[in-house]
């Protein structure tokens, strides 16, 4: 089966942090000696390299519905992924200590996609309820999971801004810099904007939610009251003034150059 | 409700790079496109986009969906390319315009970084209302990979 071999590797080796990086043992598939190999764990993506400066991984294994468990071997620390189906295989591995074993297990046995799904539509929904609080209704918004997929677009703005740093681009699927490299199509859907192939990526404004000050976020609640406090508000509110800033920020480039 | 098992039928044509094949003549930053249009099964799954031959059940292909660019193209068409091969455009068509708007919305929101960036959003925001971390209650609030501020891309 054909894969993006270089997408891969590329997000192997690029510069977003490791979830565990360390030295294992991996038993061979056809022979049961131990390889030492550099183990990088990304998301829910094992990759393995031969040596620690390697360009390339060796391989890669999904983490997508398999077990973690210890197991019996004559090698310490050992331990297993094991995936269900007829084709499937078992990939034994080895620690260097008792303390790497069990940040490794724990760590592989929450990297799935589908783990981070489960904990993600549990938060939403959590905050969901927060929002409707004790309020009657919600004019007009569904109040399931599906009404965030619907509406996302004021919400996937917001999201685009996160306040991790400042400076910080607006990502699509984790790529930032990249929206202002030469050649790349602008489309109508990014929230970049703003000039582009001009070398440095310029800081955005911070997001809203960085300004507000504590009254403001006891105000908000308070209105809450008022207008229906539910997750399309919220949308529409942090929508508006994210489109307000972009617009504030776009003008204000024009007028540098 | 379940976007990540969709499974639709999508014209997919192959796409040459510049460079492979010593159809090296054109400069790197032209796009060159064979448009041999070829229909195929596309499945979304996690951070993979699988594709089929439409009378088989195992996939030809995968496409990690990581690192990626969704970008609408013309009527009922999208692309997906690469940060690390950013000139090189997989192209779907599909059957309506409706068609094409839900596949880029499930493609970008489909990788694992997005998701976690959802994770970071949501946990912030419960704790600003409730002053309680929500992760604690699954033993995950430690974990270097949910704290706010450590992404450095």
């Amino acid at each position: 089966m054909k894969l993006n071999e270089r997408s891969l590797a590329f997000y192997a080796t690029c510069d977003s942090p490791a979830d565990n990086a360390g030295f294992l043992y991996k038993r061979g598939e056809r022979h049961t000696a131990y390889h030492r190999r550099w183990f990088v764990l990304k998301g829910n993506m094992l990759f393995y390299f031969e040596e620690r400066e390697s360009r390339e991984p060796v391989g890669v294994i999904v983490l997508e519905g398999c077990t973690v468990e210890l197991c019996d071997s004559a090698e310490a620390f050992a331990f297993a992924i094991r995936f269900g189906g007829a084709k499937s295989r078992t990939y034994v591995l080895a620690a260097e200590s008792q303390a790497a074993m069990e940040s490794w297990v724990k760590s592989l046995s929450r990297a799935s996609f589908d783990y981070l799904r489960l904990v993600v539509r549990e938060l939403e929904k959590q905050l969901e309820e927060m929002r409707l609080g004790t309020a009657s209704g919600c004019g007009g918004c569904q109040g399931s999971p599906s009404s965030w997929e619907k509406k996302s677009s004021g919400l996937e703005q917001s999201l685009e801004r996160l306040p991790a740093l400042p400076g910080v681009l607006p990502k699509e699927n984790g790529c930032a810099v990249w929206n202002n490299a030469p050649g790349v199509e602008q489309s109508p859907n990014t929230c970049s904007g703003g000039p582009s192939g001009e070398g440095n990526p310029r800081p955005l404004p911070l997001p809203p939610r960085r300004r507000a000050s504590s009254s403001e976020a006891g105000s908000s609640r308070a209105a809450a009251g008022e207008s229906p406090s539910t997750f399309c508000w919220l949308h529409e509110r942090y929508g508006r003034e994210v489109a307000q800033l972009r617009q504030d920020w776009l003008e204000r480039q024009r007028d540098h150059q | 409700e379940q976007k990540s098992d969709r499974r639709q039928s999508c014209l997919l044509p192959v796409v040459a790079p510049p460079g492979a094949d010593g159809a090296a003549l054109l400069p790197p930053s032209t796009p060159v496109f064979f448009a041999v249009l070829k229909k195929r099964l596309v499945k979304l799954v996690v951070n993979f986009l699988f594709y089929f031959r439409t009378d088989e059940a195992e996939p030809i292909g995968a496409l990690l969906l990581e690192h990626c660019r969704i970008t609408k193209e013309e009527e009922n068409v999208f692309s997906i390319s690469f940060i690390e091969e950013p000139e090189r455009k997989y192209c779907f068509e599909c059957d309506s315009e409706e068609q094409c708007q839900e596949w880029i919305e499930a493609l970008k929101r489909a990788s694992y970084e997005f998701m976690r960036r959802s994770l970071i959003f949501y946990r912030n925001e419960i704790q600003k209302i409730t002053g309680k971390d929500p992760l604690e209650q699954y033993g995950i609030s430690e974990e270097a990979r949910f704290q706010l501020g450590t992404r450095k891309q």
